[in-house]
């Protein structure tokens, strides 16, 4: 039989006949197995979730305990078995609590990665490749341009920064789940032992990072005693992207915009944003990690999902993989 | 090249001139001789290494990677050099030098190299840099660097490594070449002020503001001295003593680039010790000629006997900047005018003569010389008036572009000399050259559209235009190219038009009518182009913000 009897996308999601759930599903389903807690991967309203302890804590941390009417968790590399197919998790190296998703279908198997990246990331288990028949792959930064350097590399940009403008204060855009406390955890780790200061929307998730053993230092959150401007010179300040440019970032003096993302590899975006001082550290598989990893699990077939199919598939061609374009709707492709 | 490379990422993105600052600043003091007068020269536009065309660049690309990957990731990034720096696959080779690229070597290098063996050493040097050096190298190659900063920025951020100001190093920086090991030893208080031993130096020009309204209500007619500005190539000729006794001439461009090779006639009539701030024209029979008959004696090396006769050059004084060896630019401009009189009618030609001076009193009396100069001392030469200068009587010269001691009062305010952006092919019998052109003007260090054009311009010098496109095209997208514009490298364009309006379509603000190339203005540098605010002070009363 063919890969795509037993799983294919439909609109609500990839499903899975024979198992009868959905991975990732972007519309609220029966059942649904959850690769990790980035808002267009994990959403509210199904009726059974699967995912790792650390996903399901991250849901209801940001939906509530009620998100969906029945949970369960599971740990790295059990086989758990639902309706014909059998389903194991694997760490996926994106955020905490990410992971890929195996499925077993007589004899064969396909994995569905999620999101995932193969750097090192001091917030997260790191990436296991799977053997298996279909690698359904990202590809957010699947463009022969995006290779991401080393992240302890662009740390320290930040870090210049910070000692050649004193009398200003870094804002550091980064993704609320993951990035943000990825930042934190590399200044830590080049020596970095100030207060980073934190916007409102990244506490809960930072005291969860925290209480799971990531060690981000002393924390505060971004807020202002009247008329202390001055408060936050010399400070670094992380926020969610969205907030730079409202009035929250107004209270920081002469601020220098930073961001911390794959997208800042290229420099007319980084403009167009305002960015002046962009970090690329990214949660994802760049060019080169996405093609080791493909040439490193070797699979029968490589499906594509979000992000640049067209450049990923013309190198499997090239290279002699199967290669198919899911075009899964529903996952943004900014978001990381 | 890693450091330089660093600045020159940071100040792509950096908006605050303050900010620039420090960047500059930092990296001189972080970085040795000679790599740092190297970058000085890069930033101000003194070193151009244009040896790379985009061709060449796609050609050493496609050696590498699959050509539809290349099409997929130079249509995501836009920018030729840049998709080149991120997706240049680095051979992973251990015996590649892993030490880092020095603009010295590049330099050096470039020189003993033939055109042929170019591809060779860029795709080595390609190899064993990371993508910023990368960046910086290829933009350094194909002459598209633009970070946005003017050599006056540069300049200050180094006169600021001591405590010099920016003026001092104007004062000097003519007579020296890069790596300039002497002028940073100099501000850093290490070494002698450099000594400008050419007889006949180059003095920084002081160029004027253009008037707006409401500065005549601030402002007092008793204060200002008026002539006329003519319309022709602003220069400076200097003549001075050597130390044999001899007199050395030069004749400067306003950006101090020497041109008295193509002008012995004049060199010849400038017979004594002085510096004349004046304007380049033709005169023929005493009459002062059409911008486009001064334009036959222009961007020549040399000039024939013949060519003298039918175009003779003449300098009409503005200012007298130094004489018999004393330099007058700390003075009075009420003084200097005197001398300068005094001066040219001690000169036994008459290829030097004075811009007379406009009799007023209010500043309605200078408007009305404005509109019909030949009423008021222009005469028969009315239509080469470009309008009016008026500055302090108690002004002194100084470098740049101060703001307050003198004004331009252009007599058709509807023009602006915009530096040209972008370039599209024609229609129909123009299909074959690139003859619609975007232009810009200047907001802050940026250069932002502000109108198109597609007439105005003659045969010849669409055909000029074109090979300037083509032989400067740092990117292309589809139809159109976009062309070098640095402050230092680019072509302006003086674009005439009918009416201006607030327009929330174009990123300037401004939106031109009718808009059409009136000259091509080779002579003049893309920094000294109009600026945004200029543009603005023509926009309807009711459209101001
Ligand atoms: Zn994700
Ligand atoms: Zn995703």
């Amino acid at each position: 039989m063919r890969f795509d009897d037993w799983l294919h996308p439909t609109p609500k999601g990839l499903y899975c006949p024979p198992g009868d759930f959905y991975i990732d599903p972007v519309k609220p389903v029966a059942r649904a197995l959850i690769t990790h807690g980035h808002a267009d991967h994990a959403r509210p309203g199904h009726t059974s979730v699967l995912a790792s302890q650390q996903t399901l804590d991250i849901m209801a941390l940001r939906y509530g305990e009620g998100h969906a009417e029945h949970t369960q968790d599971i740990a790295y590399g059990v086989q758990q078995t639902i309706g014909d197919v059998s389903v194991s998790f694997h760490p996926a190296g994106h955020v905490l609590g990410s992971a890929q998703i195996a499925v077993n279908y007589k004899g064969k198997r396909i994995v569905a990665s999620g999101d995932y990246k193969r750097a090192d990331d001091p917030t997260c288990l790191s990436f296991e490749p799977v053997p298996c028949d279909v690698f359904i792959t990202e590809a957010t930064f699947a463009l022969p341009v995006f290779r991401h350097p080393d992240d302890r590399q662009e740390i320290q940009k930040l870090l210049t920064s910070v000692a050649q403008f004193p009398e200003r204060a870094h804002l550091v855009g980064a993704y609320a789940l993951g990035k943000a406390q990825r930042v934190i955890a590399l200044l830590r780790e080049a020596g970095y032992d100030e207060t980073i200061f934190i916007h409102g929307a990244m506490q809960k998730l930072c005291d969860y990072y925290q209480s799971q053993g990531v060690d981000l230092g002393p924390l505060a959150p971004a807020t202002l005693e009247k008329g202390k401007k001055g408060n936050f010179a010399g400070a670094i300040v992380v926020g969610p992207p969205s907030a730079f440019a409202d009035k929250w970032a107004r209270r920081f003096p002469d601020p220098i915009a930073a961001f911390a993302s794959g997208w800042m590899q290229v420099r007319q975006r980084a403009k167009q944003r305002g960015v002046e001082l962009p970090l690329i550290l990214s949660d994802h598989c760049d060019w080169d990690e996405l093609l080791a990893t493909i040439r490193e699990i070797d699979p029968e077939e490589v499906w594509i999902t979000h992000g640049r199919e067209d450049a990923l598939t013309r190198w499997c061609e090239l290279n002699n993989y199967t290669a198919r374009p899911l075009s899964l709707v529903g996952y943004e492709e900014e978001a990381e | 090249m890693r450091a330089f490379s660093h600045l020159l990422d940071r100040l792509i993105l950096t908006p605050q001139r303050n900010g620039k600052l420090r960047l500059l600043k930092d990296y001189f003091t972080t970085t040795p001789d000679p790599e740092r007068g190297l970058a000085l020269a890069v930033i101000t536009g003194q070193l151009n290494l244009p040896s790379a065309k985009p061709a060449m660049l796609r050609d050493l690309i496609q050696s590498r990677m699959d050509p539809v990957l290349f099409a997929l990731s130079y249509d995501y990034v836009g920018d030729l050099a840049e998709t080149i720096s991120l997706a240049w696959p680095e051979k992973a080779s251990p015996d590649l030098p892993n030490s880092d690229l020095h603009l010295s070597d590049i330099v050096e290098t470039l020189v003993k190299t033939s055109r042929r063996e170019t591809p060779a050493l860029v795709e080595a040097w390609l190899d064993r840099s990371d993508s910023s050096v990368r960046y910086a190298l290829l933009k350094l190659l194909t002459g598209g660097l633009r970070v946005g900063v003017s050599a006056r920025l540069a300049k200050t951020a180094l006169a600021q490594l001591g405590e010099h100001d920016v003026d001092e190093i104007e004062e000097i920086w003519h007579g020296l070449e890069p790596p300039y090991e002497t002028l940073f030893a100099w501000v850093e208080g290490t070494g002698p002020r450099p000594e400008n031993d050419n007889p006949a130096p180059f003095r920084p020009a002081m160029l004027a503001h253009p008037i707006q309204d409401d500065d005549f209500t601030k402002l007092d007619a008793g204060d200002f001295g008026a002539e006329f500005k003519w319309d022709g190539i602003r220069v400076q000729a200097s003549a001075g003593l050597a130390l044999d006794g001899t007199l050395k001439r030069a004749l400067y461009s306003r950006t101090g680039e020497d041109i008295a090779r193509a002008f012995p006639d004049l060199m010849e009539a400038l017979d004594a010790d002085m510096t004349i701030d004046g304007e380049l024209l033709v005169l023929i029979e005493g009459r002062v000629q059409p911008f486009n008959v001064l334009q036959q004696r222009l961007n020549r090396k040399t000039v024939s006997a013949k060519m003298m006769r039918a175009y003779p050059a003449h300098i009409r004084a503005y200012d007298l900047l130094v004489e018999k060896g004393t330099d007058l630019r700390a003075q009075p401009f009420s003084e200097r005018r005197k001398r300068l009189e005094q001066a040219v009618a001690s000169l036994a030609t008459s290829r030097i003569d004075i811009s007379p001076l406009v009799n007023f009193d209010t500043w309605d009396a200078v408007a009305a010389a404005r509109q019909t100069p030949a009423d008021h001392g222009a005469g028969v030469d009315a239509d080469a008036v470009e309008g009016l200068m008026l500055k302090r009587w108690d002004s002194a010269y100084v470098p740049g572009r101060p703001k307050g001691p003198w004004f331009k009062w252009k007599r058709d305010p509807l023009s602006v000399d915009a530096v040209l952006m972008y370039a599209q092919r024609g229609h129909g019998k123009r299909s074959s050259f690139y003859s619609d052109y975007t232009f810009g003007v200047w907001r802050d260090e940026e250069l932002v559209p502000v109108g198109k054009a597609y007439f105005g311009f003659t045969d010849d010098e669409l055909k000029e235009i074109d090979r300037f496109v083509r032989n400067n095209t740092i990117n292309r997208f589809g139809p159109v190219r976009e062309v070098t514009h640095s402050q230092e490298v680019g072509l302006v364009l003086e674009v005439a038009f009918e009416g201006l309006n607030r327009s929330t379509r174009h990123k300037s603000g401004v939106a031109m009518r009718f808009p059409r190339i009136a000259r091509l203005r080779w002579d003049k540098p893309p920094a000294e182009a109009d600026r945004l605010e200029s543009l603005e002070a023509l926009l309807p009363r009711e459209d101001r913000v």
